[in-house]
């Protein structure tokens, strides 16, 4: 009903709104066929639709940088990674009954348990909060030591504060995730080899 | 725009991914599955970032750090699986149940 209300508001964003909803439902249908292809190889392509409408999302809540980070981390490198892993293990490339084990019941009314108590707390806590976009077409970013940077009209002004917050607050949590890709980089080194 | 559509939208998405983990048994297959929910994780983060301020867009850098690395080492764990004994059904690693 709130939609409703909405939905007749001048301020209502049409074309954005509908962009979303398409993007909505195209990524709830591959995530669905994700987990329920009987093909493993489909799995890994629906895949690439979801993570795909992952960046689209991302740009329309206006994080350029992670959408593109997004695009090269998970289509370019992670699918790669889990096309050879298909490979590898010789997963059975046609159709296969054998990937599902016979908990689906199980499997159905845990999502759907967990899917009507998300979504019942998040509409009585968020409602119908919106978000402000135009907040963001600051023309003035924060700098580093305090002063103000003039980047006035240029466009880039959320990605340079994304840098401005990632090294100078979580200059430390940065520099651990770091620490933590070498121990995962070695930690994938170690196991798969053959000694 | 609503912050609840972007939050719901993430909700679907994490419940499909738990399913997935719970309903698959080929080890590669649960992964993907995984990458499904630390996505829907994502987008909660910065649909915050864009309600509240760019921490929620760090902290979903991270996440996309983490999520590379977990995927690496779980593939590798799965290799190493299926080297041991020609299988990656995760059903019948069962010798904790004693």
């Amino acid at each position: 009903m709130s939609g409703l209300v909405l939905a007749t508001e001048t301020t209502f964003d049409v074309p954005g709104n509908v962009a979303f909803a398409v993007l909505a439902v195209l990524m709830v249908v591959a995530a669905i066929r994700v987990v329920t292809t009987r093909n493993i190889v489909h799995a890994a392509l629906w895949l690439v639709v979801v993570l795909g409408g992952n960046a689209v999302v991302y740009l329309i809540l206006q994080a350029e940088f992670l959408a593109l980070t997004q695009l090269l981390v998970y289509i370019g490198a992670i699918i790669v990674l889990f096309l050879f892993g298909i490979m590898l293990t010789r997963a059975p490339l046609g159709k296969s009954d054998d990937l599902d084990n016979n908990q689906r019941w199980i499997g159905a009314v845990v999502g759907v348990l967990l899917l009507v108590v998300i979504g019942f707390s998040l509409t009585r806590s968020w409602g119908t909060d919106r978000l402000d976009f135009a907040a963001y077409d600051l023309p003035q970013v924060s700098g580093v030591t305090g002063t103000s940077v003039q980047i006035g009209g240029s466009g880039n002004g959320r990605t340079q504060a994304l840098a401005n917050e990632i090294f100078a607050d979580y200059l430390i949590p940065f520099e651990v995730v770091s620490v933590l890709l070498t121990g995962a980089l070695i930690g994938a080194i170690v196991l798969a080899r053959r000694d | 725009m609503l912050l609840n559509q972007f939050l719901l939208l993430a909700a679907i998405l994490f419940s499909v991914g738990v399913y997935g983990v719970i309903v698959r048994k080929n080890g590669v297959l649960v992964l993907m599955s995984v990458e499904l929910i630390l996505n829907a994780v994502n987008i909660n983060l910065i649909a915050f970032s864009t309600y509240w301020g760019l921490g929620g867009q760090v902290f979903a850098l991270f996440v996309i750090a983490v999520a590379a690395a977990e995927v690496g080492v779980g593939l590798a764990i799965v290799l190493l699986i299926y080297r041991n004994r020609r299988s990656v059904d995760i059903d019948q690693l069962d010798e904790l149940k004693g």
